[in-house]
């Protein structure tokens, strides 16, 4: 298959790993976040740690949307749906994470109209196949889905389509990097940038990574090459005492973004003030919000939303393995409580989600008397 | 779902405790087997059914017949390669004949939807008749229930076969050692994927069908060929052949460690699943099966399949392992692993 079989091929593959084993070398320890959920799925899913040397720590960020929002938010969503004549409709990943009263799956189950869509304009789509009822898209992401959030707005603006509304949770990645970087127990060498989000941002809002906090940067890209390619750059970086950000997915992302994305949530979403995050608490400025040109189409400006705030459950420690400060089987709940089948931290739900990665592609491994055995 | 002689007598505590029926429940994954294992199993099957097949063996006057059924309710009633009609005889004739049995007869219920056009209806029994007379099966009875309209989604099929069992070959799962070949008769995920497109929730459109056929020939061709040495046999449906791979490392204690390069997967059906995040490993499949051959007639086992018709795909695609004991490892080219576990929930795509 043309543009992933080239990034899978075997003898480039070891070649990456040979320059990693050589450039790392036995002296020190790597610590490198990747701040991308797929970048978390992704070396999970293809075995990237069997692969690197012992001295490459990779700590997964907290770049997976379903993972940070707050249990209140989808109470808070799922409370407008209870309204009859409400369509709720969400990205799949959504679909089983659990608010207090139940996951919108459950919600589902119990009689609720839940739809599962692929893109904003599918929900858009359902407004105007369903004009009896409301639908209400409940948007989530970072820089990546908002345009498309952005778009479809403008177009129901544009069309009159009234009965339908956003309840937009999108956010913002830059500040969440920041909230990392200044948690003390944070110890980090260098970040595995992340790859889809920067085709709309672009390169450059990394740059006070690199000149403040002299830490460097990668830009990548998801295939297995691209990700060991990406340690390469930074391991050079490293290895020279240099800071800068360098792009490695440039067959997808430009250095200045996508102007036209960026235009379109320019013209509907403003700056919330501050939002919570699960596990990182109340960040500013990290979060949009839908500006009052749109007001029509804003369902926490058109509905009675309660504001529902829920506390994790105190065993559960999302927050620090959201942070990196541990690994997803060091908390008290993975594995036990905690399981893809009945998750109690949103980690273990998405697919990108820490712990559901480590859970459904790692964990058992460790158990393994010999890798050597098997590979 | 299928075990052994029930024993009544005796049943076990009933360990399922979901508050609710969810679509999960009926995705054949995870929360399949728990429903089945929790309540079903202890209530129905008695204590100790051993390992549930996919059909039972049942001695009538000393003679052993397997007997399964199986219920469908796909959405759209046809779609490219298929449809309900279809599905509902190849799926029974092919849960017998991974059980080594060639189905003889075969009972047929229809649920109607009030409401539902005739024309549909006489497409699927047509349908059903011609899939009846492929396979060289009789459908020997029916019954027919209609639900108010808005009960039921227009039509829902429920088969039962019974079947003679084929001589020369055994199967069972705590049979398999270390060192068997996993064999696959063919391309997995056509069948999964091309429902998800059928139903036209998604933009986009490929050229896939599904793979909807009986399997019956092929398996016999296998046991022909190998029937001494096949320790296993499934037919990957719900839930894909991860799940089925899942049930077989727990019931044997062993691992599954399969070669990534090696499992036959369209393109097309390679390309939906990085599209949309899916794993064809948990993809469902309608005319697959998956077999465990012991080493020695792995060799005759592939170059019989691959001569027979439908079988030019058959690929070894695995061995089993003492470690990972109980799990499914993947292997790719470049040295990398991972777990591939049953399928949790329904398959969702991600997003980003």
């Amino acid at each position: 298959m043309r543009f992933v079989d080239e990034f899978r091929e075997p003898g480039l593959i070891s070649k990456a790993a040979e320059e990693i084993r050589r450039l790392a070398g036995t002296e020190r320890h790597y610590r490198m976040m990747e701040v991308c959920g797929g970048h978390t799925h992704a070396i999970y899913r293809f075995g990237l740690k069997d692969i690197l040397p012992e001295n490459i720590e990779l700590i997964h960020g907290p770049g997976c949307p379903v993972c940070v929002l707050p249990m209140g938010r989808i109470d808070d969503g799922l409370s407008i749906a209870q309204q009859s004549d409400v369509i709720f409709a969400a990205f799949g990943d959504m679909m089983r994470v659990p608010g207090t009263q139940g996951s919108p799956l459950e919600h589902k189950a119990r009689g609720m109209d839940v739809r599962i869509v692929y893109s904003p304009s599918d929900a858009l789509k359902l407004a105007r196949l369903n004009p009896d009822k409301h639908v209400m898209f409940f948007a989530i992401g970072f820089e990546t889905t908002a345009p498309s959030t952005a778009l479809t707005m403008m177009r129901a603006k544009a069309e009159g389509i009234r009965n339908f509304s956003v309840f937009c949770n999108h956010v913002t990645i830059i500040p969440a990097i920041r909230a990392i970087l200044d948690s003390p127990d944070m110890r980090l060498d260098a970040f595995i940038g992340p790859g889809h989000v920067s085709t709309v941002i672009g390169c450059r809002p990394y740059e006070w990574i690199a000149q403040n906090e002299r830490k460097p940067i990668v830009v990548s890209g998801f295939e297995p090459l691209d990700m060991l390619q990406s340690i390469v750059m930074l391991l050079r970086q490293l290895k020279a005492g240099e800071a800068r950000v360098e792009n490695q997915y440039k067959r997808v992302v430009p250095w200045e973004g996508n102007r036209a994305a960026l235009r379109a949530m320019a013209e509907v979403f403003q700056l919330r003030p501050y939002f919570e995050w699960r596990g990182l608490g109340f960040i500013s400025q990290s979060a949009l919000r839908i500006n009052d040109k749109y007001a029509e189409w804003d369902a926490e400006q058109r509905f009675a939303v309660p504001g529902i705030r829920v506390t994790d459950p105190k065993a559960a420690q999302c927050g620090e393995v959201l942070k990196g400060v541990l690994k997803p089987h060091q908390c008290k709940l993975f594995g036990r409580e905690c399981t893809p089948e009945h998750p109690i931290g949103a980690l273990m739900v998405s697919s990108e989600g820490s712990c559901a990665a480590y859970h459904n592609y790692e964990h058992r491994k460790a158990a393994m008397v010999s890798l050597n055995s098997v590979a | 779902m299928s075990a052994p002689a029930a024993v009544l007598a005796e049943s076990a505590p009933v360990r399922f405790r979901d508050p609710q029926i969810e679509m999960a429940h009926g995705a054949g994954g995870k929360a399949s087997r728990k429903l089945v294992e929790g309540l079903f199993a202890p209530l129905l099957f008695g204590a100790a059914p051993g390992p549930l097949g996919d059909a039972a063996h049942v001695d009538i006057n000393g003679t052993t017949v397997a007997i399964t059924t199986d219920s469908f309710v796909v959405k759209p009633l046809s779609f490219p390669g298929g449809s309900i009609g279809e599905l509902a005889v190849n799926g029974t004739v092919n849960d017998l004949a991974v059980s080594c049995a060639r189905a003889e007869a075969l009972v047929v219920t229809y649920v109607l939807e009030a409401g539902l056009s005739t024309q549909v209806l006489e497409a699927e029994v047509r349908a059903m008749a011609k899939a009846a007379r492929d396979a060289g099966v009789r459908i020997a009875a029916g019954d027919t229930k209609v639900v108010e309209h808005g009960k039921a989604d227009q039509m829902y099929v429920t088969t039962t076969g019974i079947g003679r069992l084929l001589p020369g070959v055994s199967i069972d799962p705590c049979s398999v050692r270390v060192g068997d070949k996993i064999l696959l008769s063919g391309p997995i995920g056509d069948h999964g994927i091309t429902i998800l497109l059928a139903r036209g929730e998604l933009d986009f459109e490929a050229d896939l069908r599904s793979d909807t056929r009986s399997v019956l020939s092929l398996v016999e061709t296998l046991i022909h060929a190998a029937g001494p040495g096949i320790r296993w046999m499934r037919d990957p449906t719900r839930g894909g052949a991860a799940t089925s791979l899942n049930e077989l490392a727990r019931d044997c204690g062993l691992g599954m460690v399969l070669f990534e390069d090696q499992i036959p997967v369209r393109n097309t059906v390679r390309g939906a699943c990085e599209l949309l995040g899916l794993d064809p490993l948990h993809i469902a499949n309608e005319g697959q099966f998956l077999a465990v051959v012991s080493p020695e007639y792995a060799d005759a086992a592939i170059n019989a399949l691959s001569l027979a018709p439908g079988g030019s795909e058959a690929q070894v695609i695995g061995e089993v392992r003492e470690q990972p004991a109980g799990t499914v490892l993947v292997t790719t080219l470049y040295g990398g692993s991972r777990i591939v576990d049953m399928l949790v929930g329904d398959p969702l795509p991600r997003i980003c």
